[in-house]
């Protein structure tokens, strides 16, 4: 009954700010600075350096942008959102889009009036165990007691999963991240799961990594994306092509280091052309100019780019590329086409 | 008879105790080891302080103030270490962003200076020992050292000028004895203005160094009082003093509501002066939690004197007010109005509606505080025998008179310890904004967290939240200690 109030509350609200706000763009242009709401701090998608910028993986999404639309990667105002007040706070106004790892669920999309505008992360549940645990697969938990983040779509999974498989498990809650760990460390619980990132980004700050391992089963889809209110569609074009310019960047082998020398002139390849603007007006038709998606990728580079800084291989987290590969090395990254 | 006596016929002089009776030794025999029963939980709880005190010693002293990240803090401590040390290195780098959030790096000085003024501001409130020139020394010193931190040629003038001026009142007060100085004012010297001025221009001024923008909205805002008090001042003996009040309160509102931003946006074009603008959005850390801190203890002791005093009122519509207020704020958990102010309240205001989220917390924060501050202030109406106000009726006094004169500073008193750990109370919940986003020392310790290089530090951070949290914390309650001693009239 709550949850309905509540969800019809966010609903009216919904609607009338895709009523009266029809025009996203003008706002942010208005105002010089695209307000984006991101987590108050994931390892690897979003947290603010010792000089208070924000750096991360989401991040990345929100200063392409801001690069596209108001041609500078730093014309972003960072708001900080919790678990709690992400829905809200788009659905008010108060951030014109939402790059906050939120994994794209039907309610979401159609109850809470929100647009997705694409997939950035396809990431899924997990479990982290303790090697000397001997434990390979998942199925091998029955009776575990299981580290949980309270209040989240892992808890349901967990639920899911283990009536699935008609094993028992004994949950302990946990609120944070921060908490979960120090509880598994602890030996407060057999196993830890979350998504599957965050479960290796929490084993890469282990004293001795090697002795823990993400088991192999992923229990659930989590495709976690940017998204934008129902009701401005102009702006959601825009968020979303900016998005497919950063993959389709990668696809074709546009990069920050030879975007100079490609955008110079028309090359031979007809798609990068049109993306850099040196050909057609793809950039004047969602209502920017010729060289926005240049800018785009310029912010931070290309995905893959972004991707190896903030949570590749060659950083702490060490995630490899698996699903997030492009489709042309069997992954499930794809863009529709520049045309 | 022979001079053979069987007693004892001279005092014997008095020898000093036996060494195993007086001081350290004597006072540990008698406490600590005064029998089996007594020694052996004596040597059990020295054997645990023992390893509580070394483990700590070894874990805080630990060689990692220039570490990097987590990984190197490791690589100190050797393979064999293991985490068993502090990483202080984390703090090295973030300590700066736990005390000022993200406040930009060029404008520190202003929370820096506002803070000092505070205590500027607080002193002749809450200490009468402090002199009244003493006073105006430590403003002028905290405004002189403020200019020549801002430097340029009329900062460093201008900063000289006043730590000067700071320095001869200094020595004046040095130099002048107490008696002299008393004889000097009974024979008509001038005296200084009562600092209990700057004590009332502060709260004006500080929103204005915290924020920035035009100097005129902090004096728009300032006149709106001005403008309320000469309404009552010329209409009250015309209408009669309620009607006087009521009509100078609504003046005041309208002048608040719908004059400030146009006066101070003409003045502002005539005479520009003003700081850089500092969003709210950028406020963080130890100066959020510390802005909110004061704002909501500063508001809460009037308005909750108000509606303790609403409470025990006669007039039903009045009572019922502050009786329904009271209640319903003090049934609700503070999360529930800090959701509220962060959610419910975007919902139901117009879209591109900009209230300000500290102005929310604030105004939420402060009138949660002020239902409790109101209830311990009713125990100490309660406390006060029937006869105070009788004796106060006696007089002649009417109700002000009465409460000011009589019945406050007694209740006041006597409810001094619960309103100080309602402040501290209030000054510790702060820290709850950080669910709804805001980045308090505790949301920045998750975010200091999310940097690769600190992932897995957890003690360290806590641990110095903790210790600044305690010093503000353990002042007051000291501060409270030393006003119950000086309020001291019983005769003990």
């Amino acid at each position: 009954m709550k949850k309905t109030v509540f969800l019809g509350a966010l609903t009216v609200a919904g609607l009338a700010a895709g009523a009266s706000a029809a025009a996203t763009l003008d706002d942010v242009k208005a105002r010089g600075k695209l307000n984006c709401g991101v987590t108050t701090g994931l390892v690897g998608f979003a947290a603010p350096d010792a000089n208070g910028k924000w750096e991360g993986f989401d991040v990345g999404v929100c200063r392409a942008v801001a690069a596209a639309v108001l041609g500078d990667a730093n014309a972003v105002e960072f708001v900080p959102t919790t678990g709690k007040t992400r829905f809200t706070a788009l659905a008010s106004g108060e951030v014109d889009m939402l790059a906050r790892n939120t994994t794209w669920t039907l309610s979401r999309d159609v109850d809470l009036k929100f647009d997705f505008i694409g997939v950035n992360y396809y990431d899924g549940q997990g479990f982290l165990v303790p090697k000397e645990m001997g434990v390979s697969s998942a199925k091998d938990l029955d009776g575990a007691t299981v580290c949980i983040q309270t209040g989240t779509t892992t808890e349901l999974n967990l639920a899911d999963f283990f009536r699935a498989n008609n094993i028992s498990y004994e949950p302990v809650p946990i609120e944070t991240n921060a908490e979960g760990q120090q509880q598994y460390l602890a030996g407060a619980c057999d196993t830890y799961t979350t998504d599957a990132s965050g479960l290796a980004a929490t084993r890469a700050t282990f004293e001795d990594p090697s002795a823990h391992v993400v088991l192999p089963e992923i229990i659930s889809k989590e495709p976690l994306g940017p998204l934008v209110r129902h009701g401005d569609n102009e702006w959601g074009d825009i968020v979303r092509w900016t998005l497919n310019a950063l993959i389709s960047a990668e696809e074709l082998g546009i990069t920050s280091t030879n975007i100079g020398e490609l955008s110079a002139a028309p090359g031979d390849n007809p798609e990068i052309n049109r993306i850099l603007g040196t050909e057609g007006n793809l950039g004047e038709m969602l209502g920017l100019d010729a060289d926005w998606a240049k800018r785009a990728i310029m912010a931070g580079g290309n995905y893959g780019e972004l991707f190896a800084k903030n949570i590749g291989e060659s950083t702490p987290i060490a995630l490899s590329r698996g699903l997030n590969a492009q489709w042309k090395d069997g992954g499930l990254i794809y863009s529709p086409p520049f045309r | 008879m022979s001079d053979l006596s069987y007693v004892r016929s001279e005092i014997l002089p008095e020898r000093a105790p036996p060494a195993s009776s007086v001081g350290v030794v004597g006072w540990a025999r008698a406490n600590l080891f005064n029998g089996i029963g007594n020694s052996i939980p004596t040597i059990l709880a020295l054997i645990f302080i023992w390893y509580v005190v070394s483990f700590l010693v070894s874990w805080v002293f630990s060689p990692t103030w220039s570490s990097e990240s987590l990984n190197q803090c490791r690589e100190i401590f050797g393979a064999d270490g293991g985490h068993s040390a502090a990483c202080w290195g984390v703090i090295r780098e973030r300590w700066v962003q736990l005390l000022f959030g993200f406040y930009p790096e060029a404008e520190r000085w202003r929370p820096v200076v506002a803070f000092g003024l505070l205590f500027v501001a607080l002193i002749p409130v809450l200490f009468n020992m402090i002199s009244r020139r003493m006073n105006w020394v430590l403003l002028l010193a905290v405004l002189g050292l403020a200019a020549l931190y801002l430097g340029g040629v009329l900062g460093v003038i201008l900063g000289l000028a006043l730590l000067g001026a700071a320095g001869f009142i200094g020595f004046k007060a040095f130099s002048t004895s107490k008696e002299d100085r008393a004889a000097q004012i009974a024979s008509g010297a001038k005296r200084l203005p009562n600092p209990l001025i700057f004590s009332a221009i502060f709260p004006f001024i500080a929103p204005w160094l915290l924020w920035g923008g035009s100097i005129w909205m902090p004096i728009a805002a300032a006149l709106g009082f001005v403008v309320g008090f000469f309404a009552f001042r010329f209409l009250a003996p015309v209408v009669g003093s309620l009607a006087g009040l009521i009509i100078a309160v609504v003046a005041a509102l309208i002048w608040w509501l719908f004059l400030t931003t146009g006066f101070a946006g003409l003045m502002q074009s005539i005479i520009p002066v003003g700081l850089e603008h500092v969003e709210s959005r950028n406020f963080g850390g130890f100066m959020l939690s510390t802005t909110i801190g004061v704002v909501a203890i500063a508001c809460s002791l009037p308005i909750g004197i108000v509606l303790a005093l609403g409470r025990q009122s006669d007039l039903l519509i009045v009572k019922a007010l502050c009786v329904g207020f009271i209640e319903f704020i003090r049934g609700v958990p503070l999360i529930t109005l800090l959701f509220v102010a962060s959610t419910l309240l975007n919902i139901f205001m117009p879209p591109g509606t900009n209230f300000d989220i500290i102005l929310r917390v604030l105004i939420m924060v402060t009138l949660f505080a002020s239902a409790y501050m109101a209830e311990v202030i009713r125990g100490g109406l309660a406390a006060l025998p029937r006869g105070q106000y009788e004796a106060a009726d006696a007089l002649g006094l009417d109700y002000w008179k009465a409460q000011r004169l009589i019945i406050m500073p007694q209740a006041l008193k006597i409810s001094i310890p619960g309103i100080v750990s309602t402040f501290i109370g209030v000054f510790k919940d702060t820290v709850l904004v950080s669910i709804i986003g805001l980045l308090d020392p505790l949301g920045l310790s998750n975010a200091i967290r999310a940097d690769q290089a600190w992932n897995g530090i957890v003690w360290e951070l806590y641990g110095f939240i903790a210790l600044m949290f305690f010093v503000f914390c353990f002042s007051m309650s000291r501060y409270s200690m030393y006003l119950e001693r000086r309020l001291r009239t019983d005769h003990r």
